[in-house]
């Protein structure tokens, strides 16, 4: 058998660092735009208080929680309606208090889950009340 | 320096233990911070004020009072719930059907039954048992009892291993072996569809009782052949009328408490 053949293996080496890294390298300085939230919709125009169901951060960050939490509540417990902060309620539904207002899923809710590549499978069930018009 | 046997131990065990500590001495504090959503704890979850409730929901069904080929309740039922309809026996999904009187009262049937009988169609559906064993073999509690007896079906929690359907003995429950939405025949928007892979069931439209009103079946009925109430109420519609007439239960002998009562 030969000895080692060095050079060989300094190159499959630089293959496998320059391939490792490249994700890294080829995306450097390139920066993706941030998907903008459209809220243009019947129901949110004709708000007071352009507001959700608690403040707009608080909803971006936890929104998937509360739906959660509404979820198990309202199946498992049979308790249907909601206190926010503020002291208004609200009922614990997707289709009928979330897409009251965000009628706009493709717009609204599409854009940020298919930006950040999660795939809630909410909607395979839980019906979009304007696509169900359609 | 070669190190001893003791000296290893030594220093094995304080590493182990320096690296557990903090798991068990701070698990609060060090936790994934855990966030707390308004309402949640609270628990000033407002009712209605309006919404139907009682101890023990039952039906009481009369089949004597069903036309002949009336399906009045199962139309109202299964356009409520979105219920598929696949066009075939095998992959049939049903929440509300007909059976004939020897299939649902196997035992009480015998060669002199009346011809009255022999062809009576009775409204079958899930008879929300007091001792449910859906509930008791389902290993994600997606299938569960609430406290006022309906017996209800998760279904973000159904992983479609049909454990409950082989333990009911009334069939009272069905498999999504396909995509149910493209079956659908008019979609309501105010009830969720299921997908592949979910079983299924009557729920008692536990959906319409928050909001005050009667089960589907119950109202779409013209003949007021199912009376819907509260079985602990004495002075329940349910209760008078069950008073009044003798009435049977499926397959009783079994043990789960059935609560459909069948006025014969």
């Amino acid at each position: 058998m030969k000895q080692h053949q060095w050079g060989m293996i300094a190159l499959g080496l630089v293959v496998f660092v320059i391939l490792i890294t490249f994700p890294f390298w080829s995306g450097k300085g390139k920066t993706s735009p941030q998907p903008t939230l459209s809220f243009d919709t019947p129901a949110i125009a004709q708000l007071q208080e352009k507001r959700c169901v608690e403040d707009t951060s608080f909803m971006r960050d936890n929104h998937m929680k509360i739906l959660g939490t509404w979820r198990d509540e309202a199946v498992r417990e049979g308790k249907r309606f909601y206190t926010a902060r503020n002291g208004r309620v609200f009922e614990k539904s997707l289709s009928g208090t979330c897409l009251k207002c965000h009628s706009n899923k493709q717009q609204f809710c599409d854009r940020c889950h298919n930006y950040v590549g999660v795939k809630p499978t909410c909607f395979s069930c839980h019906s979009i009340p304007e696509e169900v018009k359609k | 320096m070669t190190t001893s046997r003791r000296e290893f131990l030594k220093i094995a065990g304080v590493s182990t233990l320096s690296l557990i500590a903090p798991a068990i001495l701070c698990r609060p504090a060090c936790s994934q911070e855990k966030v707390i959503i308004p309402g949640d704890s609270s628990l000033k979850t407002k009712s209605s004020g309006q919404a139907l409730t009682a101890k023990r929901w039952a039906m009481a069904v009369t089949p004597s009072k069903c036309p002949t080929g009336c399906t009045a309740c199962i139309t109202a039922c299964h356009g409520a719930h979105n219920v598929p309809d696949f066009g075939n026996r095998k992959d049939e999904v049903k929440w509300i059907w007909q059976e004939p009187f020897a299939a649902a009262f196997p035992n009480e049937k015998h060669a002199y039954l009346g011809e009255s009988f022999q062809k009576l169609r009775l409204p079958v559906f899930c008879n929300h048992c007091t001792n449910p064993s859906c509930v008791r073999v389902c290993p994600t509690k997606a299938t569960f009892q609430r406290p006022d007896g309906i017996v209800m079906m998760d279904y973000h929690r159904c992983v479609g291993c049909r454990l409950c359907m082989a333990a009911c003995p009334y069939g009272a429950r069905s498999m999504n072996y396909r995509d149910p939405q493209p079956f659908i025949a008019k979609r309501n928007p105010d009830f969720p569809t299921r997908t592949k892979g979910v079983v299924e069931k009557c729920n008692f439209c536990e959906e319409r009782l928050v909001k005050g009103i009667l089960p589907a079946c119950v109202t779409a009925c013209k003949e007021k052949a199912l009376i819907f109430g509260d079985a602990e109420n004495p002075q329940s519609e349910l209760r008078l009328l069950l008073g009044k007439h003798f009435n049977l239960r499926r397959r009783a002998h079994l043990g789960t408490g059935p609560q459909i009562y069948y006025i014969i």
